[in-house]
C-alpha cells in the first residue's frame, strides 16, 4: 500500500489547510489499495493494452522511451502489453468478465471505431469516465476528432492514432488505381485484388463509389454496396478478404492492388519503394483508434497518462515511430524539425483536401445485427 | 495412512481423481456450458435468454451444410494424401534407415517445433504467384499463364495435409517398427511374393497405426479454420471459420455455440462408424 491519494483529497486538504490533516483523513487516504482499480485515486502502476508496434521503441535499449518519460516524471510504472491483434479476438475475450462486472486488470485499451466493439463497450456502459480535470492537455485534440458519433462530448474516449482506408498498388504490377469501379471490374486485375475484412472498411469505400453517403447508412445503400462486394467476390475478380496480411502479397507482386491502411504502406514503403496509396477520387475512410478505460480501470492513472501523450513532443515522438495520423494539433511543426520527409507525407499528415475526401463510416450501421451477419456471409461465413 | 489400510478399494479411484477433477472442470463443464448457451435466443444487445432453442440446430444446419460438406471434403482428402506421402516415408525409415532412423524422425517432427500460424504463412511463400512451384507448374502447362495456387481449394487441402502430416506419420511409424522381421522371413520362407508378404503381413500389422493417424488427421482437420483463412478465399471457407465468425464478428454466439455441438456430433458419429467397420482392437492395438 502506498500513501498516495486522490487528486480530489489532495485539493480538498490544500484548501482545508495543514490543520485539518488528522488521523482519520490520513488514514481515509491509505484506503483502497495502491494496485489501481474502480476508485479515484492515482495507482502506481498503469496497465496499458495496445496493438503490437504503435508505441516508439529503441531498438539498442529495448525500451519504450516515451513510457520511460512518463515514469520519471510522475513516479508511476507502466506495464505495457501489446495483446490487441484484432478489435473482435480482443472482444472476445474481455467480454465475459466486463459482462460480469469484473475488472479485466487493463487502465487503458485501445479500440477502432469502425468496427462495432468500441461503440458497444460505452452502449454497454463498460467504460469508466476520463477525469478531464488531469486532461488539460485535451486542449491540443484536433477539431475534426473533438466530437464522434459514438461519444459526442469526448467523456469516454480520446484518440490514440488515425489511419486511412483506400487503395494501395503495386506500380510494378499496374498502373494507378483510382476508383472501386476500376478494382472491382478491371479485367486486367481480375484475381489479383483483396478487400479488406473489416465493416468500417470495405462497405463505406464502395457506398462512395457508388454516391452513397457513408455517415448515414440505408438500407437501400447498405444493400447496394454489398450486392456489388458479392459480385466482385462471385467473378473471381476479388481473390480474398484480408486484415493486414495484404502486405507481403502486395509487396511480392501476387497481387497487384488491396483497399489497404495508410500507415501500413508508410512503413512498407522503405522496403519497397513501388508501393502507392491513395484515397479513391470518390472518397475514402478515416477511422480512430480510442483509448478507453475499462471498468475497473483507475480513471485518475489513465487520465495522467492521456494529459501525458497529448503533449505535442510526445505526440511527435509516437507518430516519428508508428507513422500513423497524429491526433495532437502542434506535431507536424514539431517533426518538420526533426523528420521532415514524414512531416511533409500526404500519408501522415493528410491536406485539408484529402482530409475533405476521407469519411467516418455510420457508427449505427456497425451495430446492426442484420447488416453485421450480412456482411459475414459476403466473408464466406 | 491408515485409512487407506481399511478401504483399499477406494485407492483406483483416489489415483483416478486428479483426472477426473481436471476432465470436469476442463471439459465437461465448458462443454455443458457451451451445450447450454446452444440453447438461447436473443442478441449480443439485449441478452440472451435460455428456452430451448433446438431451432437454432436446424438454421445452422440449413445455412452452413455448405461449409459442413466441405470441412468433411477437404478433411478427407487431406488426410488421405497424408497417408498416401507418409506411409511410404515411414516405411523406409522403418525398414531401411539404419542409423539414420533418428535425424529422420526429426526431420519430420521439426516442424511442429514452429508455430501453426508461421507453418501456414510459409505456404504463402511457397505457393505464390511468381514463387518456384507455380513457375514450373506454369511451364509444364499444367497451369495456365494467368494460374495460380494460393486461393484455391488446392491450396486449402495442400495445407492441412502439410499441418497434419506429421501426425500420421509418427504412429504409423511405432506401428511398422514393431512389426517382427522374423514374421517378413517365415511369409518368404512361405513362398509369398514381396507384395503377398506386404499386402498379408505388413499392412495388417501397421493397421492400428493408420487407424489412429487417420483419426488424428482428420479429426482436427475438420475443425481448422487457418488453413482455408490464409490460403483459400471465402469460397473454400469450413466450418470452422463460420464458428470463429460467429463467435468474434458477428457475436451470435448461441448459433455459434450450436455449429460447435454439430461439429463434434458429425465427428463422433463418423468415428463410431469408423470403429465398427475396421473393429475396435485395432483401434487399441
Amino acid at each position: 500500500m502506498t500513501m498516495r491519494m486522490t487528486r480530489r483529497q489532495l485539493v480538498q486538504r490544500g484548501a482545508a489547510g495543514a490543520t485539518l490533516l488528522s488521523l482519520p483523513n490520513l488514514l481515509a487516504a491509505c484506503g483502497g489499495g495502491g494496485g489501481g482499480g474502480g476508485g479515484g485515486e492515482l495507482a502506481d502502476t498503469l496497465r496499458f493494452s495496445n496493438w503490437p508496434l504503435y508505441i516508439d521503441f529503441d531498438e539498442k535499449t529495448k525500451q519504450h522511451p516515451t513510457l520511460d518519460e512518463f515514469t520519471a516524471k510522475t513516479g508511476i510504472k507502466v506495464d505495457y502489453f501489446e495483446d490487441i491483434n484484432s478489435n473482435a479476438e480482443y472482444f472476445g475475450k474481455i467480454q465475459r468478465p466486463l459482462s460480469q462486472g469484473n475488472s479485466i486488470d487493463r487502465d487503458i485499451i485501445v479500440l477502432t471505431d469502425n468496427e462495432r466493439f468500441l461503440g458497444l463497450m460505452i452502449d454497454k456502459g463498460w467504460v469508466e469516465e476520463l477525469d478531464k480535470d488531469l486532461i488539460p492537455n485535451i486542449s491540443n485534440l484536433i477539431d475534426a476528432q473533438k466530437s464522434p458519433p459514438f461519444d459526442p462530448d469526448r467523456t469516454y474516449s480520446l484518440p490514440w492514432q488515425s489511419g486511412m482506408t483506400g487503395i494501395a498498388w503495386n506500380e510494378k504490377e499496374t498502373g494507378p488505381v483510382t476508383s472501386i469501379t476500376q478494382l472491382f471490374e478491371d479485367p486486367k486485375l481480375k484475381g489479383k485484388v483483396t478487400a479488406l475484412n473489416g465493416m468500417g472498411d470495405t462497405p463505406p469505400l464502395v457506398m462512395l463509389d457508388n454516391g452513397d453517403d457513408p455517415a448515414s447508412v440505408t438500407d437501400a445503400t447498405w444493400t447496394a454496396a454489398i450486392d456489388r462486394i458479392q459480385a466482385a467476390v462471385d467473378s473471381g475478380q476479388i481473390r480474398r478478404f484480408t486484415g493486414n496480411d495484404y502486405a507481403q502479397p502486395l509487396s511480392q507482386g501476387d497481387l497487384a492492388a488491396a483497399i489497404a491502411w495508410s500507415g501500413d504502406i508508410y512503413q512498407l514503403l522503405s522496403s519497397n519503394p513501388s508501393l502507392r496509396w491513395a484515397l479513391p477520387t470518390k472518397g475514402g475512410v478515416i477511422w480512430t483508434d480510442n483509448m478507453i478505460i475499462p471498468t475497473g480501470g483507475s480513471a485518475p492513472t489513465a487520465s495522467t497518462f492521456m494529459n501525458f501523450v497529448y503533449d505535442p513532443k510526445i505526440a511527435a515522438q509516437i507518430a516519428a515511430y508508428v507513422a500513423y495520423v497524429p491526433p495532437v494539433k502542434g506535431t507536424q511543426e514539431i517533426l518538420a524539425k526533426t523528420d521532415p520527409k514524414m512531416a511533409s507525407s500526404e500519408l501522415v499528415f493528410p491536406s485539408d483536401a484529402t482530409l475533405a475526401n476521407a469519411h467516418q463510416f455510420d457508427s449505427k450501421a456497425l451495430n446492426n445485427q442484420t447488416y453485421v451477419e450480412q456482411w459475414q456471409k459476403v466473408l464466406g461465413a | 495412512m491408515s485409512f487407506l489400510h481399511r478401504h483399499k478399494g477406494l485407492t483406483p479411484y483416489l489415483l483416478l481423481l486428479p483426472g477426473i477433477v481436471w476432465l470436469m472442470l476442463f471439459f465437461v463443464a465448458p462443454l455443458g456450458f457451451l451445450g447450454y448457451q446452444s440453447l438461447q435466443t436473443g442478441t449480443f444487445d439485449t441478452g440472451y435468454t435460455f428456452d430451448w432453442a433446438f431451432s437454432n440446430y436446424w438454421d445452422a444446419i440449413s445455412d452452413y451444410h455448405e461449409q459442413f460438406v466441405r470441412s468433411f471434403v477437404y478433411a478427407g482428402i487431406a488426410t488421405i494424401l497424408a497417408l498416401l506421402v507418409s506411409y511410404p516415408l515411414v516405411y523406409w525409415i522403418a525398414f531401411r534407415a539404419g542409423r539414420w532412423k533418428n535425424v529422420c524422425l526429426i526431420l519430420i517432427v521439426a516442424p511442429l517445433f514452429v508455430t501453426y500460424l508461421v507453418r501456414t504463412l510459409a505456404w504463402l511463400n511457397i505457393l505464390a504467384d511468381e514463387g518456384p512451384v507455380v513457375g514450373f507448374l506454369r511451364d509444364i502447362h499444367v497451369l495456365g499463364p494467368d494460374g495460380r495456387l494460393l486461393a484455391t481449394s488446392v491450396a486449402v487441402v495442400a495445407g492441412i495435409t502439410y499441418n497434419f502430416l506429421p501426425f500420421m506419420a509418427l504412429p504409423v511409424y511405432v506401428s511398422l517398427e514393431q512389426i517382427d522381421a522374423r514374421l517378413l522371413e517365415a511369409a518368404e520362407d512361405l513362398y509369398a511374393s514381396k507384395r503377398q508378404a506386404f499386402l498379408r503381413v505388413t499392412l495388417p500389422l501397421s493397421a492400428p497405426g493408420i487407424v489412429a493417424g487417420t483419426l488424428l488427421t482428420f479429426i482436427p482437420a475438420a475443425g481448422d479454420f487457418i488453413n482455408a483463412q490464409l490460403l483459400g478465399t471465402p469460397n473454400q471457407y469450413m466450418v470452422g471459420n463460420v464458428i470463429q465468425s460467429k463467435f468474434l464478428d458477428v457475436l451470435d454466439y448461441p448459433s455459434a455455440a450450436a455449429l460447435s455441438f454439430i461439429l463434434m456430433a458429425l465427428i463422433l458419429v463418423g468415428l463410431l462408424g469408423y470403429a465398427r467397420a475396421v473393429g475396435t482392437e485395432r483401434l487399441t492395438g
